[in-house]
């Protein structure tokens, strides 16, 4: 029987969580949300329109079952992203973040020297820290080191749906890690979300591939379903990779065959 | 008298609290984050905090995002 997902002694029943961006109206984010059952979800802080009145995302998530996570998106140094990491959490009174510093434009890869200089800052701050991180074993050691509540490595860029690009790293990062793994970015459809979870990923964080696909909800719970079925492939112990076949049905008794 | 809201000048009729300008923003209060010359303002210092000429504040909330 599986645990559920727990960070920082928060207990979350969905391994999925799931972005607020991208999609094309609130109403499909607010049903894609449905589908996907998950119980967290990313916001940006961004500027208050103060030219027209708009519509208020907080307006299409349930946040009695939904927990909001504050992004730093678009930070690109470690003092713009403390400096919007504490707007968030005024806005949100909740003292949790996913913490980006980004060190590229073209790739969105994470500045890991500013990153693990804002995860110091906001821990003493009394922050609970979700780094957005490379799939890089040692900066994950550091991050938790810093104190971390989770690490979220990228399986590959954002927005790029190219799927896991390092298998390997992801089950070392998982391995040798004392928080817990969030697959963060890269998944382009289901089965990307069920192989990180197969490498024993403890959650999955995406955006773009569900509010970006054709019909968000459809992809919201096809992504609940992989993240489920990759869940319990890792529990349930995957047999072992072999180069030529193993026979499934008896060899002895075939017909025709001489004794 | 002329302040700095969200990087744009912005004339408000003379010192303000921040509850005051949100009012006349017709800004929820509970749903935005303000920052005055880079500090964050509590939302029980609100109705305290005061806003004067050549001021910085941010007004900020939650958009969609990943």
């Amino acid at each position: 029987m599986d645990q559920p997902l727990v960070i920082a002694g928060r207990t979350f029943a969905s391994r999925l969580i799931v972005g607020t961006g991208k999609y094309p109206s609130h109403a499909v984010m607010k049903a894609a949300h449905d589908a996907s059952g998950t119980n967290m979800v990313t916001v940006a802080v961004r500027r208050v329109d103060i030219t027209r009145k708009t519509e208020s995302l907080l307006d299409y998530i349930d946040t009695s079952k939904i927990f909001l996570l504050p992004n730093t998106a678009a930070c690109y140094t470690a003092e713009d992203a403390i400096r919007t990491a504490r707007l968030g959490r005024e806005a949100g009174m909740s003292n949790w973040v996913k913490l980006e510093v980004i060190g590229d434009e073209r790739t969105l890869f994470p500045d890991n020297e500013g990153l693990l200089e804002a995860t110091r800052v906001l821990v003493k701050d009394g922050f609970i820290v979700l780094p957005y991180t490379n799939d890089d074993p040692v900066m994950c050691r550091k991050l938790a080191e810093a104190g971390a509540a989770a690490v979220m490595p990228l399986g590959a860029p954002i927005g790029s749906g190219l799927g896991i690009q390092n298998p390997n790293n992801i089950r070392i990062i998982k391995e040798q890690a004392t928080v817990p793994v969030i697959v963060d970015a890269g998944v382009g459809t289901a089965s990307d979300a069920a192989v990180a979870m197969e490498l024993g990923a403890d959650g999955v964080l995406m955006n773009t591939a569900i509010a970006g696909a054709d019909d968000p909800v459809a992809m919201a719970t096809a992504m609940k379903l992989a993240v489920q079925a990759g869940r319990l492939a890792f529990l349930a112990g995957r047999i072992p990779r072999k180069s030529y076949a193993s026979a499934s049905s008896p060899l002895h008794g075939v017909v025709g065959s001489k004794a | 008298m002329t302040i700095t809201l969200n990087g744009d000048p912005h004339d408000i009729p003379g010192p303000l609290s921040v509850s005051a300008l949100l009012k006349e923003l017709e800004i929820d209060a509970r749903r935005v984050a303000v920052e005055l010359n880079l500090a964050v303002v509590r939302k029980a210092a609100y109705d305290s905090s005061v806003i004067n000429e050549g001021d910085e504040v941010e007004i900020v909330n939650f958009v969609g995002g990943g």
